[in-house]
Protein backbone atom coordinates (compact mmCIF):
# COMPACT_ATOMS: atom_id res chain seq x y z
CA UNK A 1 0.00 0.00 0.00
CA UNK A 2 1.21 3.46 -0.88
CA UNK A 3 1.98 5.49 2.18
CA UNK A 4 0.05 8.74 2.14
CA UNK A 5 1.06 11.40 4.59
CA UNK A 6 -1.47 13.10 6.79
CA UNK A 7 -0.17 16.43 5.52
CA UNK A 8 -1.93 15.72 2.24
CA UNK A 9 -5.25 15.32 4.02
CA UNK A 10 -4.94 17.99 6.67
CA UNK A 11 -3.55 20.79 4.53
CA UNK A 12 -3.15 24.11 6.30
CA UNK A 13 -5.98 25.66 4.32
CA UNK A 14 -8.36 22.89 5.45
CA UNK A 15 -7.35 23.29 9.08
CA UNK A 16 -7.83 27.03 8.72
CA UNK A 17 -11.36 26.70 7.36
CA UNK A 18 -12.12 24.16 10.11
CA UNK A 19 -10.87 26.44 12.88
CA UNK A 20 -12.49 29.56 11.44
CA UNK A 21 -15.36 28.50 9.19
CA UNK A 22 -16.66 31.14 6.74
CA UNK A 23 -20.38 31.78 6.37
CA UNK A 24 -21.14 29.58 9.35
CA UNK A 25 -24.53 29.95 10.95
CA UNK A 26 -28.11 30.36 9.85
CA UNK A 27 -29.34 32.71 7.15
CA UNK A 28 -32.52 34.66 7.73
CA UNK A 29 -34.39 35.30 5.56
CA UNK A 30 -33.57 32.50 3.15
CA UNK A 31 -35.16 30.96 0.07
CA UNK A 32 -34.05 27.36 0.55
CA UNK A 33 -32.91 25.53 3.68
CA UNK A 34 -31.86 21.90 3.51
CA UNK A 35 -30.55 19.55 6.17
CA UNK A 36 -28.50 16.51 5.24
CA UNK A 37 -26.23 14.08 7.03
CA UNK A 38 -23.87 11.22 6.37
CA UNK A 39 -25.82 8.31 7.80
CA UNK A 40 -22.71 6.23 8.34
CA UNK A 41 -20.70 8.73 10.32
CA UNK A 42 -23.13 11.29 11.65
CA UNK A 43 -21.74 14.41 9.97
CA UNK A 44 -24.54 16.95 9.76
CA UNK A 45 -25.04 20.06 7.68
CA UNK A 46 -27.85 22.53 7.23
CA UNK A 47 -27.47 24.75 4.18
CA UNK A 48 -29.24 28.06 3.59
CA UNK A 49 -29.53 29.75 0.20
CA UNK A 50 -30.79 33.25 -0.58
CA UNK A 51 -31.26 34.33 -4.18
CA UNK A 52 -31.29 37.66 -5.92
CA UNK A 53 -32.96 36.73 -9.19
CA UNK A 54 -30.93 33.73 -10.36
CA UNK A 55 -27.85 34.71 -8.39
CA UNK A 56 -26.81 33.19 -5.08
CA UNK A 57 -26.76 36.37 -3.08
CA UNK A 58 -26.33 34.59 0.25
CA UNK A 59 -25.22 31.18 1.42
CA UNK A 60 -24.53 29.88 4.91
CA UNK A 61 -24.16 26.52 6.60
CA UNK A 62 -24.63 25.18 10.06
CA UNK A 63 -23.71 21.78 11.34
CA UNK A 64 -21.44 19.46 13.22
CA UNK A 65 -18.87 17.17 11.78
CA UNK A 66 -15.29 16.31 11.15
CA UNK A 67 -12.69 18.79 9.91
CA UNK A 68 -13.02 17.61 6.31
CA UNK A 69 -16.81 17.95 6.12
CA UNK A 70 -16.87 21.33 7.83
CA UNK A 71 -13.85 22.80 6.01
CA UNK A 72 -15.18 21.62 2.66
CA UNK A 73 -18.56 23.24 3.34
CA UNK A 74 -16.85 26.46 4.43
CA UNK A 75 -14.73 26.61 1.26
CA UNK A 76 -17.81 25.83 -0.80
CA UNK A 77 -19.75 28.80 0.54
CA UNK A 78 -16.84 31.13 -0.30
CA UNK A 79 -16.53 29.67 -3.78
CA UNK A 80 -20.15 29.83 -4.89
CA UNK A 81 -21.37 32.95 -3.14
CA UNK A 82 -22.40 35.51 -5.77
CA UNK A 83 -22.43 32.98 -8.62
CA UNK A 84 -25.51 32.32 -10.68
CA UNK A 85 -27.39 29.20 -9.67
CA UNK A 86 -26.28 27.50 -12.89
CA UNK A 87 -22.62 28.35 -12.31
CA UNK A 88 -22.82 27.19 -8.70
CA UNK A 89 -24.21 23.88 -9.90
CA UNK A 90 -21.43 23.58 -12.46
CA UNK A 91 -18.78 24.10 -9.76
CA UNK A 92 -20.45 21.53 -7.50
CA UNK A 93 -20.67 18.95 -10.29
CA UNK A 94 -17.05 19.56 -11.17
CA UNK A 95 -15.92 19.06 -7.54
CA UNK A 96 -17.95 15.85 -7.38
CA UNK A 97 -16.21 14.59 -10.53
CA UNK A 98 -12.84 15.59 -9.13
CA UNK A 99 -13.48 13.71 -5.88
CA UNK A 100 -14.58 10.67 -7.88
CA UNK A 101 -11.27 10.80 -9.73
CA UNK A 102 -12.98 11.52 -13.04
CA UNK A 103 -11.55 14.99 -13.49
CA UNK A 104 -8.24 16.64 -12.67
CA UNK A 105 -9.60 20.10 -11.90
CA UNK A 106 -7.91 23.37 -12.79
CA UNK A 107 -5.80 24.37 -9.81
CA UNK A 108 -6.06 28.07 -10.63
CA UNK A 109 -9.84 28.04 -10.80
CA UNK A 110 -10.13 25.80 -7.76
CA UNK A 111 -8.19 28.15 -5.49
CA UNK A 112 -8.54 26.86 -1.88
CA UNK A 113 -10.50 23.87 -3.15
CA UNK A 114 -7.28 22.37 -4.53
CA UNK A 115 -6.74 21.23 -0.98
CA UNK A 116 -9.60 18.74 -1.37
CA UNK A 117 -7.51 16.73 -3.84
CA UNK A 118 -5.58 15.27 -0.91
CA UNK A 119 -8.81 13.81 0.45
CA UNK A 120 -9.15 11.55 -2.60
CA UNK A 121 -6.18 9.58 -1.25
CA UNK A 122 -8.30 8.71 1.79
CA UNK A 123 -11.30 6.99 0.17
CA UNK A 124 -13.28 6.67 3.40
CA UNK A 125 -13.16 10.45 3.87
CA UNK A 126 -14.42 11.43 0.39
CA UNK A 127 -18.00 11.25 1.67
CA UNK A 128 -17.11 13.80 4.35
CA UNK A 129 -15.75 16.23 1.76
CA UNK A 130 -18.81 15.82 -0.46
CA UNK A 131 -21.52 16.30 2.16
CA UNK A 132 -21.73 20.07 1.61
CA UNK A 133 -21.54 19.81 -2.16
CA UNK A 134 -24.22 17.14 -2.43
CA UNK A 135 -26.44 19.23 -0.19
CA UNK A 136 -25.84 22.26 -2.41
CA UNK A 137 -26.86 20.38 -5.53
CA UNK A 138 -30.04 19.19 -3.84
CA UNK A 139 -30.78 22.68 -2.55
CA UNK A 140 -30.34 24.09 -6.05
CA UNK A 141 -32.72 21.41 -7.34
CA UNK A 142 -35.22 22.54 -4.77
CA UNK A 143 -34.81 26.20 -5.71
CA UNK A 144 -35.75 25.44 -9.32
CA UNK A 145 -33.22 28.09 -10.38
CA UNK A 146 -30.68 25.76 -11.97
CA UNK A 147 -32.27 22.75 -13.60
CA UNK A 148 -30.00 19.72 -13.87
CA UNK A 149 -28.48 19.21 -17.31
CA UNK A 150 -30.59 16.83 -19.29
CA UNK A 151 -27.76 15.38 -21.32
CA UNK B 1 -3.09 -10.36 33.82
CA UNK B 2 -5.38 -13.30 34.06
CA UNK B 3 -4.71 -14.18 30.46
CA UNK B 4 -1.37 -14.23 28.71
CA UNK B 5 -2.47 -11.91 25.94
CA UNK B 6 0.99 -11.88 24.36
CA UNK B 7 0.89 -15.65 23.97
CA UNK B 8 -2.71 -15.48 22.74
CA UNK B 9 -1.72 -12.98 20.05
CA UNK B 10 0.43 -15.70 18.48
CA UNK B 11 -2.77 -17.65 17.78
CA UNK B 12 -4.01 -14.82 15.55
CA UNK B 13 -2.26 -14.65 12.17
CA UNK B 14 -3.57 -11.12 11.52
CA UNK B 15 -1.01 -9.79 14.01
CA UNK B 16 1.74 -10.89 11.66
CA UNK B 17 0.55 -8.16 9.29
CA UNK B 18 1.30 -4.46 9.62
CA UNK B 19 -0.81 -1.33 9.27
CA UNK B 20 0.90 1.61 7.59
CA UNK B 21 4.23 -0.05 8.31
CA UNK B 22 3.51 -0.23 12.03
CA UNK B 23 2.50 -3.06 14.32
CA UNK B 24 -1.24 -3.64 14.13
CA UNK B 25 -3.12 -2.39 17.20
CA UNK B 26 -6.64 -3.74 16.74
CA UNK B 27 -9.14 -2.02 19.01
CA UNK B 28 -12.35 -2.68 17.10
CA UNK B 29 -13.35 -6.14 18.27
CA UNK B 30 -16.81 -4.86 19.21
CA UNK B 31 -17.40 -4.50 15.46
CA UNK B 32 -15.86 -7.86 14.67
CA UNK B 33 -13.14 -9.91 16.30
CA UNK B 34 -10.06 -11.32 14.66
CA UNK B 35 -9.82 -15.08 14.09
CA UNK B 36 -7.41 -17.52 15.73
CA UNK B 37 -5.46 -20.07 13.69
CA UNK B 38 -7.42 -22.84 15.46
CA UNK B 39 -10.71 -21.66 13.96
CA UNK B 40 -9.28 -20.97 10.52
CA UNK B 41 -7.58 -24.39 10.46
CA UNK B 42 -10.74 -26.13 11.65
CA UNK B 43 -12.73 -24.67 8.77
CA UNK B 44 -10.04 -25.55 6.25
CA UNK B 45 -9.84 -29.10 7.59
CA UNK B 46 -13.62 -29.40 7.43
CA UNK B 47 -13.66 -28.33 3.78
CA UNK B 48 -10.68 -30.53 2.93
CA UNK B 49 -11.69 -33.75 4.67
CA UNK B 50 -15.26 -33.69 6.03
CA UNK B 51 -17.36 -31.58 3.70
CA UNK B 52 -20.73 -32.63 2.29
CA UNK B 53 -24.24 -31.33 2.72
CA UNK B 54 -25.80 -32.10 6.09
CA UNK B 55 -28.83 -34.20 7.09
CA UNK B 56 -28.99 -35.84 3.66
CA UNK B 57 -26.18 -38.16 2.71
CA UNK B 58 -26.40 -41.84 3.54
CA UNK B 59 -22.71 -42.02 2.71
CA UNK B 60 -20.00 -41.72 5.35
CA UNK B 61 -18.87 -38.26 4.29
CA UNK B 62 -22.36 -36.88 4.75
CA UNK B 63 -22.44 -38.41 8.21
CA UNK B 64 -19.10 -36.81 9.07
CA UNK B 65 -20.32 -33.39 7.95
CA UNK B 66 -23.57 -33.78 9.87
CA UNK B 67 -21.70 -34.87 12.99
CA UNK B 68 -19.43 -31.80 12.80
CA UNK B 69 -22.41 -29.50 12.21
CA UNK B 70 -24.49 -30.96 15.02
CA UNK B 71 -21.42 -31.01 17.25
CA UNK B 72 -21.21 -27.25 16.76
CA UNK B 73 -24.85 -26.94 17.78
CA UNK B 74 -24.07 -28.82 20.97
CA UNK B 75 -21.14 -26.46 21.65
CA UNK B 76 -23.50 -23.49 21.27
CA UNK B 77 -26.01 -25.11 23.63
CA UNK B 78 -23.36 -25.72 26.27
CA UNK B 79 -21.92 -22.21 25.85
CA UNK B 80 -25.18 -20.47 26.77
CA UNK B 81 -26.54 -23.09 29.15
CA UNK B 82 -29.56 -24.03 27.04
CA UNK B 83 -31.41 -27.16 28.18
CA UNK B 84 -31.51 -28.76 24.71
CA UNK B 85 -30.05 -28.42 21.22
CA UNK B 86 -33.67 -28.29 20.03
CA UNK B 87 -33.65 -24.64 21.12
CA UNK B 88 -30.48 -23.77 19.19
CA UNK B 89 -31.32 -22.42 15.74
CA UNK B 90 -28.52 -21.48 13.39
CA UNK B 91 -29.05 -18.17 11.61
CA UNK B 92 -26.89 -15.81 9.57
CA UNK B 93 -26.27 -13.79 12.69
CA UNK B 94 -27.95 -11.80 15.43
CA UNK B 95 -29.87 -9.61 12.99
CA UNK B 96 -31.47 -12.55 11.23
CA UNK B 97 -32.20 -14.22 14.57
CA UNK B 98 -34.09 -11.17 15.82
CA UNK B 99 -35.95 -10.84 12.53
CA UNK B 100 -36.90 -14.51 12.77
CA UNK B 101 -38.68 -13.73 16.05
CA UNK B 102 -40.31 -10.71 14.46
CA UNK B 103 -41.70 -12.67 11.51
CA UNK B 104 -42.84 -15.74 13.45
CA UNK B 105 -43.58 -15.33 17.15
CA UNK B 106 -44.33 -11.61 17.02
CA UNK B 107 -46.63 -11.83 13.99
CA UNK B 108 -48.72 -14.42 15.78
CA UNK B 109 -48.72 -12.78 19.18
CA UNK B 110 -48.60 -9.00 18.75
CA UNK B 111 -51.83 -7.18 17.94
CA UNK B 112 -53.08 -3.65 17.76
CA UNK B 113 -53.01 -2.02 21.19
CA UNK B 114 -50.16 -4.21 22.45
CA UNK B 115 -46.85 -2.70 23.47
CA UNK B 116 -43.30 -3.62 22.54
CA UNK B 117 -40.53 -2.26 24.76
CA UNK B 118 -37.05 -1.35 23.53
CA UNK B 119 -34.31 0.63 25.27
CA UNK B 120 -32.61 3.84 24.32
CA UNK B 121 -29.26 2.06 24.04
CA UNK B 122 -30.34 -0.69 21.63
CA UNK B 123 -28.26 -1.51 18.59
CA UNK B 124 -30.30 -0.86 15.44
CA UNK B 125 -30.60 -4.63 14.95
CA UNK B 126 -32.76 -4.86 18.09
CA UNK B 127 -34.73 -1.70 17.28
CA UNK B 128 -35.57 -1.51 13.58
CA UNK B 129 -37.29 -4.95 13.40
CA UNK B 130 -39.62 -3.76 16.18
CA UNK B 131 -40.27 -0.41 14.52
CA UNK B 132 -41.29 -2.35 11.41
CA UNK B 133 -43.45 -4.71 13.46
CA UNK B 134 -45.42 -1.97 15.20
CA UNK B 135 -45.97 -0.22 11.87
CA UNK B 136 -47.40 -3.47 10.52
CA UNK B 137 -49.53 -4.46 13.52
CA UNK B 138 -50.67 -1.18 15.05
CA UNK B 139 -48.88 -2.02 18.29
CA UNK B 140 -47.01 0.71 20.18
CA UNK B 141 -43.27 0.98 20.74
CA UNK B 142 -42.29 2.01 24.25
CA UNK B 143 -38.76 3.12 25.06
CA UNK B 144 -36.98 2.60 28.35
CA UNK B 145 -34.64 5.61 28.58
CA UNK B 146 -31.14 5.83 30.03
CA UNK B 147 -29.90 8.28 32.65
CA UNK B 148 -27.67 11.24 31.85
CA UNK B 149 -24.94 10.35 34.28
CA UNK B 150 -23.49 6.89 33.64
CA UNK B 151 -25.99 6.12 30.89
CA UNK B 152 -27.63 3.14 32.55
CA UNK B 153 -31.18 1.97 31.98
CA UNK B 154 -33.69 3.95 34.02
CA UNK B 155 -34.84 0.97 36.05
CA UNK B 156 -36.86 3.37 38.22
CA UNK B 157 -39.22 3.79 35.26
CA UNK B 158 -39.56 0.12 34.46
CA UNK B 159 -42.92 -0.38 36.16
CA UNK B 160 -44.41 2.30 33.97
CA UNK B 161 -42.82 1.13 30.72
CA UNK B 162 -43.53 -2.56 31.30
CA UNK B 163 -47.22 -3.04 31.99
CA UNK B 164 -50.23 -5.26 31.24
CA UNK B 165 -50.06 -4.31 27.56
CA UNK B 166 -46.42 -5.37 27.18
CA UNK B 167 -46.01 -8.32 24.82
CA UNK B 168 -42.25 -8.25 24.31
CA UNK B 169 -39.24 -6.48 25.81
CA UNK B 170 -36.18 -6.23 23.53
CA UNK B 171 -32.95 -5.47 25.33
CA UNK B 172 -29.22 -5.97 24.89
CA UNK B 173 -27.27 -7.85 27.54
CA UNK B 174 -24.25 -5.59 26.94
CA UNK B 175 -24.27 -2.27 25.10
CA UNK B 176 -22.01 -2.21 22.05
CA UNK B 177 -21.28 1.48 22.66
CA UNK B 178 -21.32 2.07 26.40
CA UNK B 179 -20.36 -1.41 27.50
CA UNK B 180 -23.16 -1.25 30.06
CA UNK B 181 -24.20 -4.68 31.34
CA UNK B 182 -27.96 -4.63 31.74
CA UNK B 183 -29.94 -6.40 34.51
CA UNK B 184 -31.63 -8.92 32.22
CA UNK B 185 -33.01 -11.20 34.91
CA UNK B 186 -34.67 -8.32 36.71
CA UNK B 187 -36.27 -7.15 33.45
CA UNK B 188 -37.26 -10.72 32.53
CA UNK B 189 -39.03 -11.15 35.88
CA UNK B 190 -40.92 -7.89 35.32
CA UNK B 191 -42.12 -8.81 31.85
CA UNK B 192 -42.97 -12.39 32.81
CA UNK B 193 -45.09 -11.07 35.68
CA UNK B 194 -47.32 -9.32 33.13
CA UNK B 195 -47.37 -12.28 30.76
CA UNK B 196 -44.93 -10.87 28.20
CA UNK B 197 -41.71 -12.22 26.73
CA UNK B 198 -38.12 -11.01 26.54
CA UNK B 199 -35.79 -10.96 23.51
CA UNK B 200 -32.15 -10.59 24.55
CA UNK B 201 -29.54 -9.31 22.10
CA UNK B 202 -26.37 -11.00 23.31
CA UNK B 203 -24.21 -10.15 20.27
CA UNK B 204 -21.95 -7.93 22.35
CA UNK B 205 -22.06 -10.05 25.50
CA UNK B 206 -21.44 -13.55 24.15
CA UNK B 207 -17.76 -13.00 23.27
CA UNK B 208 -16.91 -11.51 26.66
CA UNK B 209 -19.27 -12.62 29.40
CA UNK B 210 -20.34 -15.98 30.73
CA UNK B 211 -24.11 -16.20 30.97
CA UNK B 212 -26.77 -18.86 31.18
CA UNK B 213 -30.10 -18.52 29.37
CA UNK B 214 -31.88 -20.43 32.09
CA UNK B 215 -30.53 -18.17 34.84
CA UNK B 216 -31.42 -15.11 32.76
CA UNK B 217 -34.85 -16.64 32.08
CA UNK B 218 -34.55 -15.38 28.51
CA UNK B 219 -37.38 -16.38 26.17
CA UNK B 220 -35.30 -15.57 23.10
CA UNK B 221 -31.60 -14.74 22.89
CA UNK B 222 -29.40 -14.10 19.87
CA UNK B 223 -25.68 -13.89 19.21
CA UNK B 224 -23.26 -13.82 16.27
CA UNK B 225 -20.17 -15.88 15.52
CA UNK B 226 -18.00 -13.16 14.04
CA UNK B 227 -17.65 -11.11 17.22
CA UNK B 228 -16.40 -14.13 19.18
CA UNK B 229 -13.50 -15.47 17.11
CA UNK B 230 -15.83 -17.29 14.72
CA UNK B 231 -16.58 -16.68 11.04
CA UNK B 232 -19.11 -14.27 9.56
CA UNK B 233 -22.44 -15.52 8.26
CA UNK B 234 -23.33 -17.62 11.29
CA UNK B 235 -25.21 -16.87 14.49
CA UNK B 236 -27.65 -18.44 16.87
CA UNK B 237 -31.18 -17.88 18.00
CA UNK B 238 -32.00 -19.51 21.29
CA UNK B 239 -35.70 -19.83 22.05
CA UNK B 240 -37.55 -21.60 24.82
CA UNK B 241 -38.66 -24.91 23.39
CA UNK B 242 -42.34 -24.44 24.19
CA UNK B 243 -42.36 -21.14 22.30
CA UNK B 244 -40.47 -22.50 19.30
CA UNK B 245 -42.86 -25.46 19.10
CA UNK B 246 -45.85 -23.16 18.71
CA UNK B 247 -44.25 -20.77 16.26
CA UNK B 248 -44.89 -20.99 12.52
CA UNK B 249 -41.86 -21.53 10.27
CA UNK B 250 -39.74 -18.56 9.12
CA UNK B 251 -38.39 -19.41 5.66
CA UNK B 252 -39.90 -22.21 3.62
CA UNK B 253 -37.83 -24.66 1.63
CA UNK B 254 -35.86 -27.84 2.00
CA UNK B 255 -34.66 -29.09 5.36
CA UNK B 256 -37.54 -27.53 7.32
CA UNK B 257 -40.25 -29.99 6.19
CA UNK B 258 -41.47 -33.39 7.27
CA UNK B 259 -43.93 -34.32 4.49
CA UNK B 260 -44.74 -32.37 1.38
CA UNK B 261 -47.64 -32.54 -1.04
CA UNK B 262 -48.13 -30.18 -3.96
CA UNK B 263 -50.63 -28.14 -1.98
CA UNK B 264 -49.42 -28.46 1.61
CA UNK B 265 -46.67 -29.61 3.91
CA UNK B 266 -45.89 -30.45 7.51
CA UNK B 267 -42.91 -29.15 9.39
CA UNK B 268 -39.77 -30.77 10.63
CA UNK B 269 -39.01 -31.03 14.33
CA UNK B 270 -37.00 -28.42 16.14
CA UNK B 271 -34.59 -26.96 15.37
CA UNK B 272 -34.78 -27.83 11.65
CA UNK B 273 -38.23 -26.23 11.32
CA UNK B 274 -36.42 -22.88 11.33
CA UNK B 275 -33.46 -23.84 9.16
CA UNK B 276 -34.72 -23.87 5.57
CA UNK B 277 -32.19 -24.54 2.84
CA UNK B 278 -28.59 -25.67 3.09
CA UNK B 279 -27.21 -24.02 6.22
CA UNK B 280 -23.85 -22.30 6.59
CA UNK B 281 -22.26 -25.62 7.43
CA UNK B 282 -18.57 -24.72 7.57
CA UNK B 283 -19.36 -21.46 9.38
CA UNK B 284 -21.28 -23.39 12.03
CA UNK B 285 -18.32 -25.72 12.44
CA UNK B 286 -16.09 -22.64 12.72
CA UNK B 287 -18.35 -21.18 15.40
CA UNK B 288 -18.20 -24.45 17.32
CA UNK B 289 -14.43 -24.29 17.12
CA UNK B 290 -14.43 -20.66 18.29
CA UNK B 291 -16.49 -21.64 21.32
CA UNK B 292 -14.01 -24.39 22.15
CA UNK B 293 -11.20 -21.87 21.80
CA UNK B 294 -12.89 -19.40 24.17
CA UNK B 295 -13.76 -22.16 26.64
CA UNK B 296 -10.11 -23.22 26.53
CA UNK B 297 -9.09 -19.72 27.61
CA UNK B 298 -11.92 -19.69 30.14
CA UNK B 299 -14.75 -17.16 29.94
CA UNK B 300 -14.07 -16.05 33.52
CA UNK B 301 -10.43 -15.38 32.64
CA UNK B 302 -11.50 -13.45 29.54
CA UNK B 303 -13.81 -11.30 31.64
CA UNK B 304 -11.10 -10.68 34.25
CA UNK B 305 -8.60 -9.72 31.53
CA UNK B 306 -11.06 -7.29 29.98
CA UNK B 307 -11.88 -5.68 33.31
CA UNK B 308 -8.15 -5.09 33.88
CA UNK B 309 -7.49 -3.62 30.47
CA UNK B 310 -10.68 -1.54 30.55
CA UNK B 311 -9.76 -0.13 33.96
CA UNK B 312 -6.31 0.75 32.61
CA UNK B 313 -7.74 2.37 29.48
CA UNK B 314 -10.35 4.36 31.44
CA UNK B 315 -7.55 5.78 33.61
CA UNK B 316 -5.32 6.60 30.63
CA UNK B 317 -8.14 8.22 28.67
CA UNK B 318 -9.04 10.31 31.71
CA UNK B 319 -5.42 11.50 31.86
CA UNK B 320 -5.68 12.95 28.35
CA UNK B 321 -9.01 14.63 29.18
CA UNK B 322 -11.19 12.36 27.07
CA UNK B 323 -14.94 12.49 27.63
CA UNK B 324 -16.01 8.95 28.52
CA UNK B 325 -19.55 7.67 28.10
CA UNK B 326 -21.13 4.91 30.15
CA UNK B 327 -20.35 3.44 33.56
CA UNK B 328 -17.12 4.68 35.17
CA UNK B 329 -16.41 1.42 36.95
CA UNK B 330 -14.75 -1.26 34.78
CA UNK B 331 -16.59 -4.02 36.65
CA UNK B 332 -19.93 -2.61 35.47
CA UNK B 333 -19.10 -2.64 31.80
CA UNK B 334 -17.70 -4.77 29.05
CA UNK B 335 -14.38 -4.09 27.32
CA UNK B 336 -15.71 -1.31 25.14
CA UNK B 337 -15.26 2.42 25.69
CA UNK B 338 -17.00 5.15 23.75
CA UNK B 339 -15.20 8.44 24.17
CA UNK B 340 -14.51 11.82 22.67
CA UNK B 341 -11.74 14.38 22.72
CA UNK B 342 -12.98 17.96 23.01
CA UNK B 343 -10.56 19.21 20.35
CA UNK B 344 -10.71 16.40 17.78
CA UNK B 345 -13.70 15.04 15.89
CA UNK B 346 -13.95 11.23 16.05
CA UNK B 347 -13.41 10.81 12.27
CA UNK B 348 -10.28 12.89 12.33
CA UNK B 349 -9.15 10.95 15.36
CA UNK B 350 -9.72 7.60 13.65
CA UNK B 351 -7.87 8.70 10.49
CA UNK B 352 -4.89 10.03 12.41
CA UNK B 353 -4.49 7.11 14.81
CA UNK B 354 -4.82 4.73 11.85
CA UNK B 355 -1.56 6.17 10.55
CA UNK B 356 0.02 4.82 13.74
CA UNK B 357 -1.42 1.36 13.09
CA UNK B 358 -4.23 1.84 15.63
CA UNK B 359 -7.72 0.71 14.55
CA UNK B 360 -10.52 2.40 16.48
CA UNK B 361 -14.08 3.00 15.40
CA UNK B 362 -15.61 6.41 14.79
CA UNK B 363 -19.28 6.97 14.13
CA UNK B 364 -22.66 6.19 15.58
CA UNK B 365 -21.97 2.47 16.13
CA UNK B 366 -25.42 1.47 14.82
CA UNK B 367 -27.03 3.25 17.77
CA UNK B 368 -28.24 6.62 16.52
CA UNK B 369 -30.92 7.13 19.21
CA UNK B 370 -28.20 6.61 21.82
CA UNK B 371 -25.95 9.19 20.10
CA UNK B 372 -28.81 11.68 20.22
CA UNK B 373 -29.21 10.96 23.91
CA UNK B 374 -25.48 11.53 24.49
CA UNK B 375 -25.84 14.79 22.56
CA UNK B 376 -23.18 13.98 19.96
CA UNK B 377 -23.45 12.92 16.31
CA UNK B 378 -20.62 10.43 16.72
CA UNK B 379 -18.08 9.11 19.20
CA UNK B 380 -14.80 7.28 18.99
CA UNK B 381 -14.83 3.76 20.35
CA UNK B 382 -12.07 1.44 21.49
CA UNK B 383 -12.93 -2.15 22.27
CA UNK B 384 -10.75 -4.88 23.69
CA UNK B 385 -10.53 -8.63 23.44
CA UNK B 386 -8.37 -11.56 24.44
CA UNK B 387 -5.43 -10.45 22.29
CA UNK B 388 -5.20 -6.86 23.52
CA UNK B 389 -2.60 -5.70 26.00
CA UNK B 390 -1.90 -2.57 27.99
CA UNK B 391 0.71 -1.81 25.32
CA UNK B 392 -2.15 -1.52 22.82
CA UNK B 393 -3.82 1.02 25.09
CA UNK B 394 -0.54 2.93 25.39
CA UNK B 395 -0.13 2.97 21.60
CA UNK B 396 -3.66 4.35 21.26
CA UNK B 397 -3.02 7.05 23.84
CA UNK B 398 0.18 8.18 22.10
CA UNK B 399 -1.67 8.25 18.77
CA UNK B 400 -4.57 10.18 20.29
CA UNK B 401 -2.13 12.77 21.64
CA UNK B 402 -0.78 13.14 18.09
CA UNK B 403 -4.31 13.71 16.81
CA UNK B 404 -4.71 16.52 19.31
CA UNK B 405 -1.56 18.09 17.90
CA UNK B 406 -3.19 18.55 14.50
CA UNK B 407 -5.98 20.67 15.87
CA UNK B 408 -4.18 22.52 18.66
Amino acid sequence: MVRVSLEELYKEVILDHYRAPRNKGRLDPYDVALERNNPLCGDEIELFLKFDGDDLQGIAFDGKGCSISQASASMMTEKVKGLSAADARAVAESIKRMMAGEEEGDDKELEDLVSLKGVTKYPVRIKCALLGWNTLVEALDESGKAPAETS
Amino acid sequence: MSLDALAIRKDFPIFETEAHGKALVYLDSAASSQKPRQVIDRMVRFYETEYANVHRGIYELGEKATAAFEGARESCRRFIGAPSTRSIIFTRGTTEAINLVRFTWARENVKEGDEIVVTEMEHHSNLIPWQLLVAETGATLRVLPIDNDEHRLRMDLIDDVINEKTKLVCVGLMSNVLGTINPIREIADKVHAVGGRIMVDAAQAAPHLKFDVTELDADFLAFSGHKMCGPTGIGVLFGKEELLEEMPPFHGGGEMIREVWTDRATWADLPNKFEAGTPAVAQAVGLGSAIEYLEGLGMDNIRAHEIEITRYALAKLTEIDAVIYGPRNAEDRGGVIAFGLPEVHPHDMATIVDQEGVCIRAGHHCAQPLMRCLGVPATARASFYVYNTEDDVDAMIVALEKSKGWFA
